[in-house]
């Protein structure tokens, strides 16, 4: 049996496949890399030794999940103080502990979360601003 | 394919990455908040704050400075978290054509009552109203999704809704106190971010006429208490069964012997 428009099925297999692998092929070897954020703000250049809440390997990975624990411990539960892995007391606050010292939210923040294609909806109340250190 | 590739080994290391959040090095802080097994309430003594004049807010601005409350010019859309009210509006049940002059065209502070049985919390469908430690009624504006059913369900007009973006009517910006967004409702915390530190809430601590007393029902020789004991007082609306924390002291007039 003879399909009558066998060249047009083709052609249209042709152009639709190309079309749905175009962001593959016309990506490669053109991966971004990976974002370089600064760490240099006021509060943390005064520190003798640089120290996140958490060490900084489990900040990277899992701030987002400690930022969502001490969300709902501070408006739920009406705790502040956080006790870190070393022992060490922290405000359990976005604003005034987190972006106390990484002030620089366009070098720090922003330039994961858009590497990432991710957009966290923290920005719309809480501040994040630039700050001067106090 | 060298991105098929990439994308094979995010699927291998996605569930370590999930392991290691659920062990990780977080851990239960044994602080607790000063408020924990108290009862907050509020007694105004609105004679003391009419005799300081008309023109003072400080108690309206030190609040509203401190949570970063918007000043929107439409009245429809304003946003507020104390604020004056006419006693006829204020107390409309205990309203008739004879009342005391020196009570009827007078504005009354008022604010969230923080109920010992919030209306508010009983219909907001997802738990962002709740009941929290010293009986305040507060919000988890991250829960709230904008219903208003809260609005509909509270009888003292006391919650806001945020129909705009508030920041650009912010007169200055609190860096230590978050704004809220578009689409959330909004009303008095009572300061629970200044009674952890154990101070007194904002608009108390800035009331030159020292009008506002804060204090701990629970406590029988709080001066909350006291003033209880010792002064005829009033709250919004009791025949609704809110139970109102915030109380109102009522005072003979001026060269009146209250009828006695």
């Amino acid at each position: 049996m003879k399909i009558p428009d066998m060249r047009y099925i083709i052609t249209g297999i042709v152009v639709f496949l190309v079309v749905m692998t175009f962001p593959f092929w016309y990506n490669i070897g053109k991966a971004a890399s990976a974002p370089q954020v600064s760490l240099d703000t006021p509060r943390i250049r005064e520190m003798a030794e640089p120290q996140c809440v958490e060490p900084a390997s489990y900040m990277r990975a899992n701030h987002m999940r400690l930022l969502e624990e001490w969300r709902d411990r501070v408006v739920r539960g009406g705790e502040r103080t956080y006790v870190a892995g070393d022992g060490k007391e922290y405000l359990m606050s976005l604003q005034n502990t987190c972006l106390d010292c990484h002030s620089n939210y366009d070098e720090f923040c922003a330039l994961c979360h858009d590497y990432a294609g991710v957009a966290p909806d923290c920005w719309t109340c809480h501040l994040e601003f630039p700050r001067e250190s106090k | 394919m060298k991105i098929g590739a990439v994308g094979g080994l995010g699927l291998v290391f996605l569930p370590a990455v999930k392991g290691f959040a659920g062990s990780g090095a977080l851990r239960d802080a044994a602080g607790a908040g000063s408020a924990v097994g108290r009862k907050w309430a509020m007694v105004v003594d609105m004679q003391k704050c009419w005799e300081r004049g008309a023109e003072c807010r400080d108690c309206i601005l030190a609040c509203h400075r401190a949570h970063n409350v918007p000043e929107i010019p439409d009245p429809e859309e304003e946003v507020k978290w104390v604020w004056t009210e006419r006693f006829e509006h204020a107390f409309p049940e205990q309203v008739h054509e004879y009342l005391a002059e020196h009570l009827r065209d007078k504005p009354f502070l008022v604010l969230c009552n923080h109920c010992e049985n919030p209306p508010c919390v009983r219909v907001c469908p997802t738990k962002a109203t709740f009941k929290g430690d010293g009986g305040l009624v507060m919000m988890d504006y991250h829960r709230c999704l904008g219903c208003r059913y809260c609005m509909a369900a509270c009888p003292y007009g006391a919650r806001s809704f945020n129909f705009r973006d508030p920041r650009p009517y912010l007169r200055e910006l609190n860096p230590a106190f978050p704004t809220r967004e578009k689409g959330v409702v909004e009303k008095c915390n009572f300061c629970t971010e200044r009674l952890e530190e154990g101070l007194p809430p904002a608009c108390v601590e800035a009331c030159p006429a020292k009008a506002l007393v804060f204090g701990d029902l629970d406590d029988p020789s709080s001066e909350v208490r006291r003033i209880l004991s010792a002064s005829y007082t009033i709250v919004r609306k009791p025949e609704l069964g809110t139970r109102p924390k915030v109380y109102y002291v009522i005072n003979p007039g001026l060269g009146n012997s209250g009828g006695r």
